[in-house]
């Protein structure tokens, strides 16, 4: 598929600048059209293999509803169909954007639709994207088990959403090419057929026009034979001043269902005999079951069925509720896979020896040496639907429904789990509520779980976790601990040396854009029994903390203001200058606060987007922090679409407010210790400050928009509290602190 | 034994057992699927229905306890022709939903509390709007409340 690029596919290249370049303007060739039932035009890209699949797949689908990328039907309707999962985050309205605008397709008639699980619809943007540039994605391959890990060199058979990824890269070399392409077949088709010269026709809402003749064909009339064409793999694409959509606060295509009750999500699906099952799986991570009884669960009424796993029982029944009971009627018994001596202190105590362990710095005569020990604990994502997969074994034949990142993924691992061929296992993506990380297929352990019940029961079942499971046996942020000694004198920052502990290598989350002569961080490979997840912007939201704090901690020791500390440290004309002055403008920071209030600054780039944020604080009569206004500057290049991705700041910001005053997942004899909302506190409404969000449309390379503003808030936020108090937050998250 | 209800204005017999959650019995029994299920200790109010016009987190309410009332769901607020409620439209143009998953408990908590308030101040918006919201849509809710009641930007929360 990479003509000009062939080595891309079976190793990961040296991020060159040329590579990227290749990448960002002929990452696909587009394949011969096809036409398919009901007189549809398609497109898609891929391999051959890919097209020759997708070709099978159509040929097999007589109602017209084609498994490709882009289609317009003779209604003029044009479908976009996108190899990523929507869980909140607006990436499948800001790609249709972005194709309908090269297409210069009528808004109103556009639908999106995702793929369905097949490896013909995988999502290979994503993964040449990291290969051929690594920036701001260390999560999702290393979250891979190695044989995924070769699926990406090799076969790019991935169809994820993560890492802020899906505008960024399928959109920008695949939705825009897609769209493009397609609408110089039809001006090509609409010449011949009304005899005239191509470049006199013009595209606008789904129609052809020759303006000197006044004659206009529809996309709808022409895309039949349209789709016969060759297509260009290279098209033209539009220029910033020529977009109509990207850009543009269109309404999200999936807000009117999600606020009329109509919108499907996975937990919603419900089939014919269909039962429901419910899960206790061994508390402490690695344990397994050693016994249980399943009679005082046969005895409850609507209980079906008890099944041992490994892991876990699960109680079959005729709805949750009786599942539940039954779950709760039963005294299983599990052993802790020799993982009971582990507790939240003893991880940290391991992780500080490894820490002490890097070399010293030391100041030299005039010089300052600071030090700062920081800690950041685990993090459940909670997402607000519960983990829920429906499965239907018949007849040889699996069907899955539910809400998982990478839909593709699940569907191999559910045939293994199974015992079936993949061929024979289909996997129905749905709607999320909410992912943050949680739902990648490597740790989502319900697939594996869902499957197995399936083929020992007749009937299709949906097993849901309660939410004391999804607390209790999360994928969680991992707990870091982390050293930070910073050497400075006449107020710049000449050294920086930082040692951090955490299960995985944290290298491009670890550095900070400040011009510091000597910089230096060290990983400490630490590896405790809870598997090494994603939490919403993955290791920037811990390190951007330490790394944020620690810049305030030495600004104060320089007896220099933080915003202007910072400023001295980046070079004039820089992106990141400016993303920091403007915020520093926009919140009034030379200004005074209201009286008992202090505000707080703080710098991320991660994902390829540079965040500043300014958080305005006080403390309660009780001691916690509230946050009444924050701000925050963004320079992801360009945006698609700003009221979308202004929510995502939003929410980010808020989020990361959430997790720095409140959220801890703790072990205790190596279970955890929280079980639900009720003591994993989540920020509600009137802790919720206004948020003031200013993009900087600088043209450079997207970055994505998913994440990013979530790193800086914990930092604006402690940074804040310590202007208020003069006490440094050095631990998250700061309600346990200060109760301590 | 059979608990008469009336669920969007339509008379429902519930067989459920007594002791289960009204939650459960509006989603698998009569098939309402609007109605979330989240937490299942009333802590995140996406389980959030009307009862007699009260906002009750039906995770917790056993069936028993609703017999004879009236329930309103995500699913009945819209008009008899099928318009949007005036809260509904506002959470669109204040494109509010991000997942959504929360959003027909908090729709249902802004119905209920406008409902007893009219047009509410910050102060109770804060106070009555105690849903979980984990896309952090908070400050968008708050716009769509207070467009829905046709006031202008409110001052005193910030």
């Amino acid at each position: 598929m990479m003509a000009d690029n062939p080595t891309l596919e079976t190793e990961a290249p040296a991020p060159t600048p040329a590579r990227r370049k290749g990448v960002k303007r002929r990452a696909f060739l587009i394949g011969s059209a096809a036409v398919v039932g009901g007189g549809l035009f398609a497109v898609w890209w891929g391999d051959n293999s890919a097209r020759k699949r997708a070709v099978e797949l159509t040929a097999k689908d007589k109602d017209g509803s084609f498994l490709g990328w882009l289609k317009i039907g003779e209604d003029d309707t044009v479908t976009i169909y996108t190899p990523h999962i929507d869980f909140g985050q607006g990436s499948n309205t800001a790609l249709a954007q972005m194709a309908a605008d090269e297409l210069d397709a009528d808004w109103s008639r556009v639908t999106v639709e995702s793929a369905p699980a097949d490896p013909a619809f995988a999502n290979s943007s994503l993964g040449k994207g990291f290969l051929a540039d690594m920036s701001g994605y260390p999560g999702v391959i290393a979250a891979m088990p190695a044989s995924f890990i070769s699926l990406i060199a090799r076969q790019m058979n991935l169809q994820i959403t993560g890492g802020s990824s899906a505008v960024r890269f399928t959109g920008q070399s695949g939705m825009r090419v897609a769209g493009a392409a397609a609408r110089a077949a039809l001006i090509a088709e609409a010449a011949d057929r009304l005899q005239v010269p191509a470049n006199e026709l013009t595209t606008q809402d789904s129609q052809v026009t020759h303006a000197k003749s006044a004659r206009t064909l529809r996309y709808g009339e022409l895309a039949e034979a349209a789709a016969k064409r060759p297509l260009d793999d290279n098209p033209k694409l539009k220029t910033r001043e020529q977009y109509r959509y990207i850009g543009q606060g269109i309404p999200r295509l999936d807000i009117p269902a999600k606020v009329d009750g109509s919108a499907l999500y996975g937990i919603d699906f419900t089939l014919p005999e269909m039962r429901v099952a419910s899960i206790m799986m061994a508390p402490v991570r690695g344990g397994k079951l050693t016994s249980v009884d399943p009679a005082p669960a046969m005895a409850i009424d609507g209980v079906e069925k008890v099944i041992q796993l490994d892991e876990a029982v699960i109680v079959v029944a005729k709805g949750y509720w009786q599942a539940k009971k039954g779950l709760d009627a039963l005294t299983p018994q599990f052993s802790d896979g020799g993982h009971g001596g582990l507790s939240t202190a003893s991880i940290y105590a391991a992780q500080d020896k490894l820490n002490a362990a890097g070399p010293k710095l030391t100041a030299p005569t005039g010089g300052k040496l600071v030090t700062g020990e920081y800690k950041a604990p685990f993090l459940h994502q909670a997402m607000m639907e519960p983990f829920a997969i429906t499965a239907h074994h018949k007849d040889g034949k699996l069907e899955m429904w539910g809400g998982i990142q990478d839909p593709l993924s699940a569907r191999m691992m559910a045939a293994e789990s199974a015992g079936l061929d993949a061929d024979n296992v289909t996997f129905h993506p749905m709607i999320m509520g909410g992912g943050f990380g949680r739902r990648f297929p490597p740790y989502s352990q319900i697939i594996d779980q869902v499957a197995r019940v399936a083929m020992q029961v007749p009937y299709p079942v949906k097993l849901i976790w309660s939410r004391e499971e999804e607390v209790k046996h999360g994928a969680y942020r991992p707990q870091v601990a982390a050293r930070l000694q910073g050497v400075t004198g006449k107020k710049r920052m000449a050294a920086w040396a930082s040692d951090y502990a955490q299960n995985d290598d944290a290298a491009a989350e670890g550095t900070v854009p400040y011009a510091i002569p000597n910089f230096e961080a060290r990983h400490h490979q630490f590896i405790s029994n809870q598997v090494n997840a994603y939490w919403r912007s993955v290791n920037a939201s811990q390190h951007g903390f330490f790394n944020e704090s620690f810049v305030d901690e030495l600004a104060h020791a320089e007896g220099e203001d933080p915003y202007t500390f910072r400023r001295n440290h980046l070079a004039p004309g820089s992106r990141h200058l400016l993303v920091l002055d403007t915020v520093a403008q926009r919140s009034g920071w030379t200004t005074p606060p209201p009286e008992g209030r202090a505000r707080g600054i703080a710098m991320v780039e991660s994902f390829g987007t540079i965040v500043a944020e300014v958080v305005e604080a006080s403390l309660k009569e009780d001691g916690t922090p509230r946050v009444h206004k924050a701000w925050a500057v963004v320079d992801c290049g360009t945006t698609v679409n700003p009221v979308n991705a202004a929510a995502q700041i939003e929410g980010g910001l808020i989020m990361g407010l959430s997790a720095a005053i409140g959220e801890q997942i703790n072990i205790d004899k190596g279970a955890v210790v929280e079980s639900n909302f009720s003591d994993y506190p989540i920020l509600q409404m009137a802790d919720a400050p206004e948020v003031d969000v200013h993009f900087i449309e600088s043209g450079a390379k997207m970055g994505g928009i998913g994440e990013p503003g979530l790193p800086p808030a914990a930092p604006a936020l402690a940074n804040a509290l310590f202007a208020l108090t003069g006490k440094r937050v050095r631990q998250l998250p700061i309600l346990a602190q200060a109760k301590v | 034994m059979a608990i008469e209800t009336t669920i969007n204005g339509k008379a429902v017999s519930l067989t459920a057992e007594p002791d289960t959650p009204l939650l459960w019995a509006i989603r698998e029994e009569v098939g309402l699927t609007g109605t979330k299920f989240g937490c299942g200790i009333a802590a995140c109010g996406a389980c959030t229905v009307h009862v007699n016009g009260e906002p009750t987190r039906s995770c917790s309410v056993p069936v028993s306890d609703v017999a004879g009332k009236s329930i309103t769901t995500i699913e009945g607020l819209k008009g008899a022709d099928g318009t949007l409620h005036a809260v509904q439209k506002a959470w669109i143009a204040a494109q509010v939903p991000q997942c959504g998953y929360c959003q027909s408990g908090q729709i249902m908590a802004a119905v209920a509390l406008i409902q007893k308030t009219g047009k509410p101040s910050n102060a109770q918006i804060d106070e009555a709007m105690t849903n979980i919201c984990r896309c952090g849509t908070y400050p968008r809710i708050r716009k769509a409340i207070i467009a829905a009641t046709g006031q202008a930007a409110l001052e005193g929360t910030a």
